[in-house]
């Protein structure tokens, strides 16, 4: 018995229920959390695709640094008053569940009308996954790329300094 | 994955667990007894045969006391933030190399490591570092007191800090190694001699930084007991108290174990010598794997010993002292360590 599906329709729906309790609690700790579920949940996915590296990376990025100081910056807040947050039904989060509900419908309209009939994953899964296929397209036929957004990062990185450093003298 | 792989799995997993609870049993005693040596005393030593039994009678006791929770904290972390930490702590144990393979069933080998032919192991094991932060900063936040609170930024801080110098020393490793496996790691200093050679500078700045990460003396901040009562663990009390301070412990064999795979050889008894045809055994045969399973318990628990020896020896830093350490000596080394082994290793090949 092959347990690949079963584990894939576990992190599915773990997925999908912390996505859901991410936007649906006024706690913003809560929140938080739930979307670090979110991510360890995504890992799952991605293991059971076959995708290693994306799968740690998925946790070591998100979960383990940018949510960190996401729940960091919560905590020093302090957002004690939960009802001060709730945010009023007006015109632009009626805009945004109607164009959430066209995208809805996409979704399962493409999904419905082309079924894309992968049911195995192909042979070459497990070696794109690895670690080593991916550095040797990152540093070959995507180096263009990747050098640019080193140096967009790099640009970010001198202007928090910089953002900092400015009251101080 | 098969069902019956599936159950050797999970039979595996319930046994490494068991091992990490005694093996933080024993360590707990040992750090007892270690710094009653250093402090000339006679150290635990009235349960069981010197005191063999006395952290079993301290859980015991931990697992009778009353569950104290603030009246104003919130609950619902109060009680998950001891659950990530230990939960984390437990999860790297899966990916550590603990045994060569013992015994085959339908073909497929097993040892005492869960997933020791990970390709991406020593990325999970940053990644469950990283993720360790959590239980100590929620632990803090959670509890609504101001010890609590200060002590849990403090180590968020700490951690989000070291954790770069980490994992910038370990790439050094992965640059002579070639690999991210940590059984080939292991395999690959097997036939070249141990890292820590070719890589001082990267095991000084990794022991360093473990030490930042398990939130131990000198860089025990988070919990520093003169300024913050007992830190992040302030506020807790019974078995929340004992899980979070088991998890301390559980990180603490980790990084060990780490640092004996990627830096001092993991299951290689002697650097530079071939035991397996010195002593005329199969490299792959039981009694070579199970000597060597001995060799890598030992490594890292002499590993666990230095990690107590330096709580006992060293005074705890100031918090700039700690930020200025990190930020503007171990990352500019590792990154230093990074350069030095690329233009080495491509001036040799």
């Amino acid at each position: 018995m092959e347990l690949q599906p079963l584990l894939f329709l576990v992190f599915a729906l773990g997925a999908v229920i912390s996505a859901v309790s991410t936007v649906t609690r006024k706690n913003p700790v809560s929140s938080a959390m739930s979307l670090v579920a979110h991510f360890f949940m995504l890992a799952g996915l991605y293991l059971t695709l076959e995708a290693q590296f994306v799968a740690a990376v998925q946790v070591l990025v998100y979960a383990g640094a940018i949510m960190v100081l996401v729940v960091f910056v919560i905590m020093l807040l302090n957002l004690g008053n939960e009802q001060a947050l709730t945010e009023n039904r007006g015109l632009r989060s009626t805009l945004a569940t109607l164009i959430g509900a066209v995208f809805a419908v996409q979704i399962i309209l493409v999904t419905v009308a082309e079924p894309t009939g992968a049911n195995a994953l192909p042979s070459r899964a497990v070696e794109i996954g690895t670690t080593e296929s991916i550095g040797q397209s990152l540093f070959t036929q995507y180096l263009f790329p990747f050098e640019a957004i080193s140096l967009l990062l790099l640009a970010a990185l001198i202007g928090s300094v910089v953002l900092a450093k400015r009251h101080m003298k | 994955m098969n069902l019956t792989q599936f159950l050797i799995i999970t039979a595996q997993a319930g046994m490494l667990v068991n091992m990490m609870l005694i093996a933080a049993a024993y360590m707990v005693l040992a750090e007892r007894k270690v710094s009653a040596w250093i402090q000339n005393r006679l150290g635990p030593n009235r349960v069981g045969w010197w005191g063999m039994l006395q952290s079993f009678a301290d859980v015991f006791k931990l697992y009778l006391k009353e569950d104290i929770v603030p009246a104003a904290a919130d609950y619902k972390f109060h009680a998950l933030a001891p659950v990530i930490s230990i939960a984390v702590a437990i999860t790297v144990y899966a990916v550590i190399p603990w045994s060569g393979p013992l015994i085959e069933i339908d073909g497929v080998q097993y040892g005492l490591a869960m997933a020791p032919d990970m390709n991406v192991a020593l990325l999970t094991i940053l990644a469950m570092t990283s993720v360790g932060v959590y239980g100590v900063a929620l632990a803090g936040w959670s509890s609504n007191s101001k010890y609590s609170l200060m002590g849990g930024l403090r180590s968020a801080a700490q951690m989000i800090s070291y954790e770069l110098s980490m994992g910038l020393s370990i790439i050094g490793v992965v640059l002579i190694c070639g690999s991210l496996n940590l059984v080939e790691i292991i395999q690959y200093q097997t036939a070249n001699g141990w890292n820590v050679f070719y890589q001082p500078l990267a095991f000084v700045i990794f022991f360093v930084t473990a030490l930042a990460e398990t939130n131990r003396a000198p860089f025990d901040l988070p919990e520093a007991e003169p300024e913050l009562v007992g830190g992040y663990h302030t506020e807790y009390s019974g078995m929340k108290f004992g899980l979070l301070y088991l998890a301390e412990y559980g990180n603490m064999l980790a990084s060990s174990a780490i640092m004996a795979t990627l830096f001092l050889g993991g299951w290689d008894p002697v650097p530079f010598i071939d035991e397996a045809a010195l002593l005329g055994l199969d490299p792959y045969s039981l009694p070579m794997v199970l000597i060597q399973h001995g060799v890598f318990v030992g490594k890292a628990a002499t590993l666990v010993f230095v990690f107590i020896w330096i709580r006992w020896s060293l005074p705890r830093f100031r918090y700039d002292q700690l930020m200025n350490l990190g930020w503007k000596i171990l990352l500019p080394l590792s990154l230093a360590n990074i350069t030095i082994t690329g233009i080495v290793l491509l001036l040799l090949n």
